[in-house]
């Protein structure tokens, strides 16, 4: 409004004018604001549409059945073994990542020096600009054969926990490397988005901490985290949803198998949008079908991702203490 | 306003210059297409496209072709052989690449689109699936068909099983799990190699043969690149990939031993394979059938065959006038000497006199 009062003063135009281009304006941003929802419901009806020709001809479980051979005859194809890779490579990541995330944004943000906080923040920025594929081939030519050790030991002394038992004694292309490069991979994001929402908290809740006589670390935890902890959550939703539609760089690591195996060192695993990336270039009409009602399940999968984190986020909003 | 009738006149005169453009390139075109036919410079320009494990030939083809011919386009999409085949039938291409021969109800199709005489195959591109390892010490490795059924079904799981190291003798196998590689990405090489063991150990080999890889273990790496560059990175591996990527790597080749000994992946060895192979069409129609088992000691049994496929008569004569002197290149000793640089494998012997026949009697 103050922006348009502006206008009018500088250029004499008259009422009628403003009162058209308001008109426009808010027109205009209602169109943006809809266009949004117009197209995720063309994208939603596009993968309902295109994925119901191989639903009917499949002969499998399409939620719990471990394979896929859609062009086959008979067609049998289902999504178990890509939902657990998706959902377990995510939440790994995520454990992975969101901690230290947040830690190098209360670093940044409360700890560091202003020299080293503004370069430490770019570096961060710097990571997030990393396109996916170098990740996905650094993953192979170095974690690969980095993370052996850590594989190996967390074998030998937490294999009973069944997850980093390796029965075979071979550390390759694995659900666990994948989530290793998930969590670098979604690591700026936790960081920056946190590091906004500290830089956010009010100085005056900090200082009046410090000032009854808090410790740096009581500090963050009676000031800082109550405050961000909706944008903190926000942040690690952000690295999830990354982490949970990333293609390129686990197509290339992982070993693409359709079996649920919960020895996640073990060579195998496969998710939604590998497998996408992986399989449709040779895929028959019926195959191109089945990726497509695949995506439908990510795409329902993120929505509800987001929708829980909205959630979430609404009402610790409202005890957050920040208003 | 007037200052914009600038921009719409450049326009339009850039749009007549095009089309001026076009229509000079139209008349050179049939102005040479008459030339061609009595027997100088070839023109025109064609369209082809199928299967992509000739890319790398065909590519090498055209542009050895366009550079004799500058005034021939020859645009070859490798969209795979399915598609190319359809490409064809619809009257889109001039020709079409494909892995494999037509099934009956493909060539029926692809007669119909022939205005006189069958489609007929032409098999021009030779091609090796290597079984490439990385082991240190192990320079040499004999393997047989039930053993590669084990190693790839992961029932072999060590280096020094029994039933390696009884075929290796004098070999010091490592006391290692074997880290096999296999495709992740659908591939016409798995299918060819899924067929290769299903054809030779049909009792152990019962996995569906497909472009996906079925069987259980192992490890994918997408594309024939990535499994290369798995097994370069990971000691003590094994995995299949196309010939080319043997001769130019560090990788080494298994030699397969299919009864009538111990059989180096070469090129050579893979051309006297494909020589051997039995032709099923006839006439000019040579479509062939490959004989995995084939057991010789200078056949290596891993091959495959890439057909071009055209009218054998009725061609429309633009078309004719390119794709007859493209394939008389390719299938001259010239052009399927090209072959065995770049990790194919030529046509040779009596076969490579059937297809230069076949091909001169394109009309």
């Amino acid at each position: 409004m103050a922006e348009s009062s502006t206008t009018t003063s500088t250029s004499s135009i008259s009422g009628a004018s403003v009162r058209r281009g308001d008109r426009a304006f808010s027109g205009v941003s209602r169109g943006a604001g809809l266009l949004v929802l117009v197209i995720m419901a063309a994208i939603a009806a596009f993968l309902i549409w295109r994925s119901i020709p191989s639903l009917a001809e499949n002969t499998g479980n399409f939620l719990t059945e471990q394979s896929w051979n859609p062009d086959g005859d008979p067609s049998v194809f289902g999504i178990g073994a890509l939902l657990f890779g998706t959902v377990v490579s995510a939440i790994i990541a995520m454990t992975l990542a969101v901690p230290v995330g947040i830690g190098i944004a209360l670093f940044i943000s409360l700890y560091a020096g202003r020299r080293l906080s503004s370069s430490l923040a770019f570096i961060t920025d710097l990571l997030a600009a990393v396109p996916s594929i170098i990740f996905g081939l650094w993953g192979l030519e170095v974690l690969l054969s980095g993370s052996e050790g850590i594989q190996v030991w967390l074998n030998d002394w937490v294999g009973w926990t069944i997850l980093f038992d390796n029965r075979l004694d071979l550390y390759g292309k694995s659900l666990f490397l994948a989530s290793l490069v998930l969590s670098i991979m979604i690591l700026p994001t936790v960081a920056a988005v946190s590091r906004e929402v500290i830089l956010q908290v009010p100085p005056g809740h900090k200082e009046a901490a410090l000032a009854l006589g808090a410790t740096r670390w009581e500090m963050v935890k009676m000031a800082v985290f109550p405050f961000a902890k909706p944008g903190m959550i926000s942040a690690a939703m952000l690295g999830l949803g990354r982490a949970l539609g990333e293609t390129i760089a686990v197509a290339l690591i992982l070993s693409a198998k359709f079996e649920v195996n919960w020895h996640l060192t073990e060579p195998g695993g496969n998710t939604f949008a590998a497998n996408i990336a992986l399989k449709w270039n040779e895929a028959g009409t019926t195959g191109l079908s089945a990726l497509i009602a695949s995506g439908l399940v990510l795409f329902v999968l993120t929505l509800t991702v987001n929708m829980v984190a909205r959630y979430i986020i609404a009402r610790r909003a409202e005890f957050s203490g920040a208003n | 306003m007037k200052h914009r009738l600038i921009p719409t006149a450049a326009v339009a005169a850039a749009l007549a210059l095009t089309l001026a453009g076009c229509s000079d390139a139209d008349q050179a075109d049939t102005g040479a297409t008459g030339g061609a036919g009595g027997g100088t410079a070839v023109s025109g320009s064609i369209k082809a496209s199928g299967s992509s494990a000739q890319k790398n030939a065909m590519a090498e083809w055209v542009n050895a072709f366009q550079s004799a011919n500058p005034e021939v386009t020859i645009d070859y999409q490798a969209n795979g052989s399915g598609a190319g085949i359809q490409d064809f039938t619809n009257n889109q291409t001039a020709f079409a690449g494909s892995d494999a021969v037509m099934k009956d109800e493909e060539q029926a199709a692809a007669d119909a689109r022939c205005a006189s005489g069958p489609a007929i195959h032409i098999p021009l591109v030779g091609g090796a699936i290597a079984i490439a390892y990385n082991v240190d010490g192990v320079d040499s490795l004999t393997l047989t068909p039930e053993v590669i059924a084990g190693i790839f079904d992961s029932s072999i799981t060590k280096w020094n099983d029994p039933k390696i190291a009884e075929l290796n003798q004098g070999v010091a196998l490592p006391d290692a799990p074997i880290a096999q590689f296999h495709r992740s990405d659908e591939s016409g090489t798995t299918q060819n190699f899924n067929s290769y063991l299903a054809a030779t150990v049909p009792d152990a080999w019962t996995y569906e043969v497909g472009k996906a890889w079925t069987a259980p273990g192992g490890q994918g790496s997408k594309g024939s690149d990535g499994v290369a560059s798995s097994l370069t990175s990971t000691k003590n591996s094994i995995g299949y990939v196309e010939l080319s990527f043997v001769l130019d790597g560090d990788l080494k080749a298994a030699k397969v031993d299919n009864g009538g000994g111990a059989v180096e992946a070469t090129s050579a060895n893979a051309a006297n394979a494909i020589a051997a192979a039995t032709v099923t069409g006839s006439g000019n129609d040579l479509g062939l059938e490959l004989d995995p088992t084939i057991a010789e000691a200078n056949a290596y049994p891993i091959v495959l065959v890439t057909y071009q496929i055209t009218c054998e008569t009725g061609l429309p004569a633009e078309q004719l006038d390119v794709v007859k002197p493209f394939l008389q290149y390719a299938s001259s000793t010239e052009g399927q000497g090209i072959l065995e640089e770049i990790g194919y494998v030529p046509i040779t012997g009596d076969l490579l006199t059937k297809v230069q026949s076949s091909v001169e009697a394109l009309s």
